[in-house]
């Protein structure tokens, strides 16, 4: 038998650690600039929608929407994002009224007003959310997804498989990672920043705490506020999440129940080719 | 078809005769549905069902993502989130067409791995093992163009990098990476032309895995113990096999219905997982990625890829003995598609007259340690380039190409093969023996 266990063991060592290998330990280099190898720190943050079941909370999509619109905006952008979509029901889910209204805040550029010179316009919900209006403010559209905050260890994707890829953390982890430090490096102010990868970074710090105010009594400390934006940002990068879940737990169900079936019919067709008289179940 | 022989197709009715004699398609169907197969096949020829299943799905989800994805460097990346959010299903879609590549590539190792432990490529089945390594090269160049579509920043610079080693070759390489690239450098050139032939070669694919298929039902499946079916009479070949439906079909399935219970699993709640953050990032021919990594498929070759560096003697001796025109690059270069190049060369290079590891006491062993090989080579390949990562690379590399060339040859003349059954129904018996006069006492257990 150790043909068998040998193949099967070392099979299975390779193909359920090879895919892991992919996600490999680069956080700490990135963007690196003079930082060296200072660890970046990334608190794991818990969110509703982590875990295979876990979805958006709406009030918390509302609450991260109004941190964005009065905070981020002013300099980043969400041209992906159809501002219609802020409608919808899986995400911040505003009624109709509220999405046009909420529209108008933005101004777009329109290439077709005045004659084809181009104007600035207030948009509808058909436009997607302006581009970021500073060049070097990057696009937050798919900012959870495009960053990871979990790494390792040695490599091996590990964490990640555990406590996921770890954008929304590394967002939050950013806004509360400002220690008050900063430096002029080549005419620009850096700030230091216990998550960005580097340790300086040059965004001064965007939020202090109680810079938006809600209606209901949800805290508005410098945490609750990152958390409330970094979940936004992550219903921005992946909208259709709850409807993934849903397909994911429905694929998963009815491919057990099929594989469940199809184990039996194989048993059963297989049963006088292996147990040449009848009553016989004893080989194996 | 030739080989093992069995039963073929009888046409009954009028209607089956007029077709038959002029189109036998029923019956090659038939021959090809009901082939005989060697009825001790394990669990590690489920393979097969697994790699065409993913191939159709691959085509399938391909082609619909085509009809919304704008093959442009302007508008790719957009045309990707389009698809995202505004497409219904659309991310299903993306989803399962982005794992599916992983799931290819898990199925084709396990497949290329059973098939080196148990001899699958040893005479007669040289030309279905060539196919298979045809195959895979196709695939992995398929995956890599597939992966520059999204115009993220690892498409292009993964790009960058892999065309870069055209580019090492002595001479023509400049030139031949400009005409790969169609420019001086990624662009939207090699946006467009990727977008073609990511588009052509699955079908390319398709072809050769017909052939794949037709080779081996020329010759017969191999088997766990690597000994030919009988085939002087009907009688005989059946105590040996059973035709491939409805036995090994079902068994397939319930295989099939596991591995993508897994793999929904992974594009329900992780989709994520094995990709790279990077590529959400639109693609920035402006701003390197510090560590640019390929795909997880590609990193056992990647690492022997960067094994070789100048500092490597190996290396400098071939620089010097061809006055330098083979440098540490162009020598990575061949020292990767070298790797598969040797795995190809298998069927001449194994010196064996056994066809199965089970036999080979020795075999095993190193069997094992290639295994192990190459996954220590795939967590090299995504390590930065430095110590000790750029050692244990050289390390693995070297037993890469000793396995193939160095171990296997001699294991074939040193190694005492233990005895083998003398037919697949006598090992088939070992497992399950009948009722009487098998070769282990059968114990009934107590209903």
């Amino acid at each position: 038998m150790f043909d068998k266990f040998a193949l099967a063991a070392t099979l299975a060592l390779g193909l359920v650690a090879g895919p892991a290998l992919a996600q490999d330990d680069h956080g700490e280099e990135e963007g690196g600039g003079g930082g060296g190898h200072e660890e970046s720190h990334i608190t794991d943050y818990s969110f509703p929608f982590e875990g295979p079941f876990g979805t958006y909370d709406q009030a918390q999509l509302q609450r991260g929407m109004k941190v964005y619109t009065e905070v981020c905006s002013s300099c980043h952008g969400l041209k992906f994002v159809p501002i219609r979509s802020v409608g919808d029901e899986s995400g911040p889910n505003l009624p109709d009224a509220q999405v046009r209204a909420y529209a108008e805040f933005f101004e777009i550029w329109d290439p077709t007003m005045a004659d084809g010179q181009g104007d600035f316009r207030p948009a509808t919900p058909t436009d997607t959310f302006p581009e970021s209006s500073m060049a070097n403010a990057p696009d937050l559209s798919l900012m959870a997804k495009a960053r990871a905050g979990f790494h390792g260890p040695y490599g091996l994707g590990i964490n990640q498989f555990l406590k996921g890829m770890g954008g929304p953390e590394y967002i939050a982890s950013l806004m509360t990672g400002y220690t008050g430090e900063q430096r002029t490096q080549a005419g620009a102010t850096l700030y230091e920043n216990t998550a960005f990868p580097g340790g300086w970074i040059a965004m001064p710090p965007p939020l202090y705490g109680d810079d938006v105010s809600f209606d209901t009594d949800a805290p508005t400390d410098l945490e609750s506020l990152s958390k409330d934006v970094s979940a936004f940002l992550m219903w921005t990068a992946e909208p259709k999440l709850a409807a993934r879940k849903q397909a994911g737990f429905t694929g998963v169900l009815m491919l057990s129940v099929l594989a469940v079936l199809l184990y039996l019919t194989n048993k059963r067709i297989w049963a006088p080719i292996k147990h040449r008289h009848e009553g016989d179940k004893s080989a194996e | 078809m030739a080989g093992i022989p069995h039963d073929h197709y009888e046409p009954k009715t009028g209607g089956e005769k007029w077709l038959h004699r002029r189109l036998p398609v029923v019956g090659l169907l038939y021959d090809t549905l009901m082939i005989p197969t060697p009825k001790n096949l394990n669990w590690m020829w489920i393979w097969g069902i697994v790699l065409t299943f993913t191939l159709a799905l691959q085509i399938i989800t391909g082609i619909t993502l085509v009809m919304h994805y704008v093959p442009s460097t302007e508008t790719a990346f957009a045309s990707v989130e389009h698809i995202m959010r505004d497409v219904n299903g659309g991310w299903a879609l993306r989803y399962i067409h982005a794992n599916g590549a992983s799931l290819f590539f898990v199925a084709v190792y396990a497949h290329i791995f059973r098939g080196l432990y148990y001899g699958s490529y040893k005479e007669p089945r040289e030309v279905t093992w060539i196919i298979g390594i045809l195959i895979y090269l196709l695939m992995m160049a398929t995956a890599f163009m597939g992966y520059v579509l999204p115009w993220g920043q690892m498409s292009f610079w993964g790009a960058t990098v892999i065309t870069g080693l055209f580019g090492a070759i002595p001479f023509v390489g400049e030139t031949l990476q400009t005409w790969l690239l169609g420019g001086p450098a990624v662009g939207e050139y090699t946006l467009t032309r990727f977008f073609s032939l990511h588009y052509l070669m699955p079908f390319l694919i398709a072809g050769l895995v017909v052939v794949h298929i037709w080779a081996f039902h020329s010759t017969g499946n191999n088997n766990p113990t690597g000994v030919e079916v009988r085939r002087t009479s009907k009688e005989e070949a059946k105590k040996d096999t059973v035709p491939f439906w409805p036995y090994f079909v079902l068994k397939d399935l319930f295989a099939l219905a596991v591995i993508l219970a897994v793999f929904f699993a992974i594009v329900g709640f992780m989709p994520n997982y094995l990709g790279h953050p990077d590529n959400y990032i639109e693609a920035n021919p402006m701003a390197t990625p510090s560590h640019i990594v390929p795909e997880w498929y590609f990193l056992p070759f990647y690492a022997i890829l960067r094994a070789f560096t100048s500092e490597v003697w190996v290396v400098q001796i071939a620089s010097f003995i061809t006055g330098g025109i083979i440098d540490a690059k162009f020598f990575g270069v061949l020292a990767m598609f070298g790797a598969i190049a040797v795995m190809a060369l298998v069927p001449w290079l194994d010196t064996s007259s056994v066809r199965s590891g089970r036999f080979r006491p020795q075999f095993k062993w190193w069997f094992a340690l290639l295994v192990i090989d190459f996954v220590v080579l795939m967590w090299c390949g995504a390590m930065p380039a430095e110590e000790p990562y750029a050692s244990i690379s050289l390390i693995g590399a070297a037993y890469w190409f000793a396995y193939f060339l160095v171990i296997l040859p001699l294991l074939g003349v040193f190694e005492k093969p233990l005895p083998q059954p003398k037919t697949i129904e006598e090992d088939f018996d070992a497992h399950y023996a009948p009722a009487t006069g098998g070769t282990e006492t059968v114990v009934k257990p107590a209903e």
